[in-house]
């Protein structure tokens, strides 16, 4: 299947990336080409597999305990913000 | 579905569909995939762990009180605990939500199919279905109104636990979902998996609407996000099935849209749309394994369930002998329920009952105090019913016992004690004091004796004058009785 | 003396230990060499100072005879660990100023053992890139040269600058991290040798997250045995990652040296992959014999759906990505582009913060994972996947481990692969089946080119026995006599 110009704008909006305009283009021939190649997958015979999502998926899931043992630590958790006051972040107004 | 829920319209009846999701937050001290504290009220960003922020390389670890609260709501409202579940990842951007996504489960929750029975005013109940159970992560909070140019986000919230309680399109009228919700509350509260406290949003609600003829084709959904008290969805739904109903009888049509209630106005109105179709991209989080329930876990977990409102309700009618509505209101919360069996225990449970229900309730609500607060405890208010029944203190001097009761927190006896306040059963006593007032009446006597059966009231309230309320009233009236006749 | 350069990991441990040289002095070796070899831009960060400071807490430690396994062993760190208060960038312009407040549980495991971290070295931006040629801080230069030209060559990827600072004696040895080959590869470019460990092995706690269901941290050294006692301290059970394995740690080195007689080793006929280079197939051959000569059996096995493990990867590993990288978003850390509305702030941070692969790769992860996609691609991929990881399985029911080559090709130019997509993702067509069943892997430097070129051969074994993979890597590292070096010398 190829990717055309409208479903990597789509996809690009879910994303949030800014594609400029002039690089669409190149980008739909770069994913169809790689949609393409990937597409090769259907000559494997996949019927009545499990799908795998993990290497690891045949252990438990551990679990913790019910304790508190993190958090209070507000200077480390907004010492990376490029924008704070009074102990929130602040970001880009939101408009509801 | 009974006729008095439908909804008149200039084309005749209609009927309103309505399904809910409630999002209830799990009491637990963590969060469900990281250590930070839940507790509410903290100040911005102090109860946030490095996984909750999402800095590069954090892990989830899932907190096992987390799938026990899930369970234990699960099994409280018969549903199937699934031993198999899965947590996805649900994509979207917002600023409040710091991975980019959020840990929920989609395809395989933790709980499938249960039931919540609801029990309407006119003492009719009908069985809600529920399509499903699954736990998720809570988002952050956004704070628009501290400056002009920026939102500020605190991430205390995030990553705290939810379950996501989705009903069936079972409801058909504000009232039941108000029902519903009530009900669900209780349950939860009952579990101790929710404290079900709206004010502070542990207890949240999305209601999907809409509006077809009766027995006709499901109409187009509206969904209204977020509205944090069981009024409201009742106001915001009866709102809305109006509003449907107003646009398609004026030849509309609905658009399947999400809105939001504003509480001040009483309306629905639409989000704008700014959004984008949404597409989640769920896929299973590669950072969790799929969780096992062994029987073992889900089989302790029913072991430890207390008994619930339904089934505590009829025991109260079987075992107390109470009316379905007196049972009703006692079982509504796991305190009051509490409070009456202990209150009743060796005392005649349908005095007690009706103490609770009036006289407790009128003081609690007067100064708006819990159950719990009360400064009559069950055991004295049953101590005080003890006193009615072996006839050391009459009804009407109950009351101001129950009265310095609430005041001073004291035991009733010994309020009695103090105030002599026990009721005058010699009869000797009582005697002397009716033939005073018989004495003093010879009007009332007259009439009396012309026919005037009701004048017998008078003596009474003169005797109980007398003794300044004591006088055991079954004897003032069979003495009066006896001596006017004579 | 040798220079200390000179020496393996496990040489200057005993040096040390004998007192022949401090932690002091190898440390300030290192650092001479580092910035003498800046051309090769192998480095995003240098920590001298914080080098040195290790250097001197780890002398005085030894003098009181309290020292670690790593104890004063000059070590560089793949700029994908977080490090608390180094910077730790990724190679990315999102986080070109982002400075941990925790350190990742490996890279503290390696501090606990004493190591000395001379700096962060340079990858592929958020590891996506098999060239090292997508880092926002510039390519890296391979320090081998062909001897048919002059230009520049890559030193693979993602972990280009551990490979590339390790083959160039800029540091005793480096970690790396390898989703779909990314230690194996840019191991077998720059002639040293690069262990991915089972999945579950090493905690993913603290690296920045390209896919998390394949990304696994390993060693990257001179010898067989430096990597070994590398890894000795970086794996261990980590209860702050889920999929970290609860089970007990061997002990690597202890296999060293020890035959393989009567072993049988699996070879897939799958893995002549069209394309591949003749000599690297020939080199393979060589690579039975020796192993046939240590007394190894050598057992045909197969693996037919190899060529699919490849396109799977490439769903699998974007759309993880996708998601993973969500989280950079300006909002709490990182890169933030001012923009008018909100959607832009996030558009411009996203698109200006990444590079044009990583752009590339969230962009196709998010095609795989929308509606109507899913199941055709997401789906289908991971079931691919699972028969991929059974047949490994099945394998390991004949044979004890795996031989293949590591790359179907020797390193190659800078810019020379740039146009061709597809091509450069081939780089991984070997290394990549192993990845998505989780399976141990190693490079072990084998021979050079005609044209100069070192090259690897890779060894898989089945989950969680990474010490036969050791024992045979030991066996084929004695057999190949590997001595060259980048400068041309031996
Ligand atoms: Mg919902
Ligand atoms: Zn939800």
């Amino acid at each position: 299947m190829s990717v055309d110009k409208s479903t990597v704008a789509r996809i690009a909006t879910l994303a949030r990336i800014k594609v400029p305009e002039e690089d669409i283009d190149a980008l739909a021939d770069e994913l169809s080409k790689i949609v393409g190649w990937v597409e090769q997958l259907d000559e494997v015979d996949t019927e009545g597999v499990a799908p795998m999502a993990s290497t690891a998926e045949g252990t438990v899931l551990r679990q913790r305990d019910d304790v508190v043992s993190d958090g209070d630590r507000r200077d480390d958790v907004l010492s990376n913000a490029p924008d704070t006051d009074k102990g929130y972040f602040a970001v880009p107004k939101v408009i509801e | 579905m009974t006729e008095k829920n439908l909804i008149k319209g200039q084309t005749g009846d209609w009927e309103v569909v309505i399904g809910l999701e409630v999002h209830a937050q799990v009491i637990a001290k963590a969060k469900l995939f990281s250590g930070a504290d839940t507790s509410f009220g903290a100040e911005p960003n102090e109860q946030v762990s490095l996984v909750d922020a999402a800095m590069p390389g954090m892990l989830p670890v899932i907190n096992k009180k987390a799938l026990e609260q899930a369970v234990r709501t699960g099994l409280g409202i018969k549903a199937q605990i699934n031993r198999f579940s899965v947590f996805d990842r649900k994509n979207y951007f917002y600023p409040d939500l710091p991975q980019g996504y959020q840990i929920s489960q989609f395809s395989d929750p933790i709980v499938g199919e249960g039931e919540i029975i609801i029990d309407m005013e006119d003492g009719e109940s009908r069985t809600v279905g529920i399509t499903r159970i699954h736990l998720e992560q809570d988002a952050g909070k956004s704070v628009h109104d501290m400056d002009p140019r920026s939102t500020y986000v605190d991430l205390n919230r995030s990553g705290v636990t939810l379950m996501e309680i989705v009903s069936e399109p079972d409801l058909r009228s504000a009232d039941e979902a108000a029902a519903y919700l009530t009900k669900l509350r209780a349950i939860l509260r009952y579990l101790g998996t929710c404290d079900g406290n709206m004010e502070q949003g542990s207890m949240r609600c999305d209601a999907n609407i809409s509006v077809r003829k009766p027995g006709g084709d499901l109409g187009t959904r509206c969904e209204i996000k977020n509205v944090n008290s069981i009024r409201f969805a009742a106001q915001a739904i009866e709102y809305e099935a109006r509003r449907q109903i107003e646009v398609i009888e004026g030849g509309g049509t609905i658009d399947q849209e999400t809105r939001l209630f504003d509480a001040n106005k009483g309306v629905t109105r639409s989000m704008r749309s700014k959004e984008e179709a949404h597409d989640y991209r769920y896929f299973p989080d590669p950072d969790l394994l799929p969780v096992n329930l062994s029987e073992e876990f889900v089989e302790e977990i029913r072991a430890s369930l207390p008994e619930l409102p339904d089934e505590k309700k009829d025991r109260f009618v079987a075992e107390f002998g109470l009316s379905a509505y007196d049972a009703d209101v006692l079982v509504a919360e796991r305190a009051i329920a509490e409070y009456f069996e202990e209150a009743a225990d060796g005392q005649d449970a349908k005095t007690v009952a009706n103490w609770v229900t009036s006289d407790l309730f009128g003081y609690l609500n007067k100064e708006g105090l819990e159950i719990t607060d009360s400064p009559v405890a069950a055991k004295q208010l049953g101590a005080l019913v003890g006193l009615i029944s072996d006839s050391t203190i009459s009804g009407r001097i109950a009351r101001d016992v129950f009265a310095e009761m609430c005041a001073s927190g004291k035991d009733p006896a010994d309020i009695v004690e103090e105030k002599g306040l026990k009721q005058v059963s010699d009869s000797g006593e009582l005697e002397g004091i009716v033939d005073e007032v018989i004495a003093k009446g010879a009007a009332q006597v007259e009439q009396y004796k012309s026919g005037n059966e009701k004048i017998i009231g008078w003596f009474v309230g003169q005797v109980m004058q007398a003794t300044k309320g004591r006088a055991n009233p079954q004897m003032v009236n069979e003495i009066l009785r006896k001596k006017l006749a004579g | 003396m040798a220079a200390l350069t000179e020496l393996t990991l496990a040489e200057a441990k005993e040096g040390l230990a004998k007192g022949e040289f401090s932690s002091k002095e190898i440390t300030e070796t290192y650092i001479a060499a580092i910035e003498s070899a800046r051309d090769l831009n192998a480095f995003v960060s240098e920590t001298p100072e914080r080098a040195l400071a290790d250097a001197e807490a780890s002398d005085k430690r030894r003098a009181v005879g309290e020292a670690g396994a790593l104890d004063g062993l000059p070590i560089a760190i793949k700029d994908l660990f977080c490090t608390k208060g180094v910077k730790s960038t990724a190679s990315s312009h999102m986080l070109e100023e982002f400075v941990p407040p925790y350190e990742s549980t490996v890279t503290s495991q390696m501090v606990d053992a004493g190591m000395v971290m001379l700096g962060k070295t340079n990858l592929d931006e958020f590891a996506m890139g098999s060239s090292n040629e997508t880092s926002y801080f510039g390519p890296v230069v391979n320090p081998w040269k062909r001897k048919s030209d002059d230009q520049p060559l890559v030193p693979g990827g993602s972990s280009g600058g551990s490979a590339a600072a390790v083959a160039a004696r800029l540091c005793l040895a480096a970690t790396g991290t390898d989703t779909g080959g990314s230690i194996r590869q840019p191991a077998s470019f720059c002639g040293i040798v690069g262990m991915k460990p089972t999945y579950g092995r090493c905690s993913r706690w603290g690296i920045v997250a390209f896919a998390s269901s394949l990304d696994q941290a390993g060693p990257m050294a001179r010898t067989v045995q430096d990597a070994a006692i590398l890894l000795q301290s970086m794996v261990g059970f980590d209860p702050k990652d889920t999929t970290s394995a609860e089970l007990p740690v061997p002990d690597f080195q202890a296999v060293l040296g020890q035959d393989i007689k009567g072993m049988k080793i699996g070879i897939p006929s799958e893995y002549r992959i069209e394309g591949t280079d003749p000599e690297i197939l020939a080199l393979w051959d060589q690579g039975i014999k020796w192993l046939q000569d240590a007394g190894a059996e050598a057992v045909e096995v197969s693996l037919a759906r190899t060529k699919y493990a490849l396109p799977a990867y490439y769903i699998i590993a974007p759309a993880e990505a996708s998601s993973n990288l969500a989280r950079y978003d300006g909002m709490r850390y990182g890169l933030r582009v001012d923009g008018e509305t909100l959607a832009d702030v996030y558009e411009n941070t996203r698109g200006e913060g990444f590079g044009s692969e990583v752009r590339r790769r969230i962009l196709m992860g998010t095609y795989v994972l929308s509606v109507g996609y899913y199941d055709a691609y997401y789906i289908k991929a991971q079931k691919v996947r699972k028969l991929i990881a059974d047949e490994f399985s099945a394998a390991f029911e004949q044979v004890d481990a795996i031989l293949t080559p590591t790359v179907p090709s020797a390193a190659f130019a800078h810019g020379e692969k740039s146009d061709d997509l597809l091509g450069m993702y081939l780089n991984d067509v070997m290394t990549v089946p192993a990845s998505l069943a989780g399976l141990p892997g190693i490079s072990v430097p084998a021979g050079l080119s005609s044209d100069g070129l070192p090259l690897g051969l890779q060894l898989i074994t089945k989950a969680f026995d990474e010490e036969t993979l050791f024992r045979v890597a030991s066996v084929l590292e004695q057999s190949a006599g590997f001595t060259a070096r980048p400068d041309g010398g031996a």
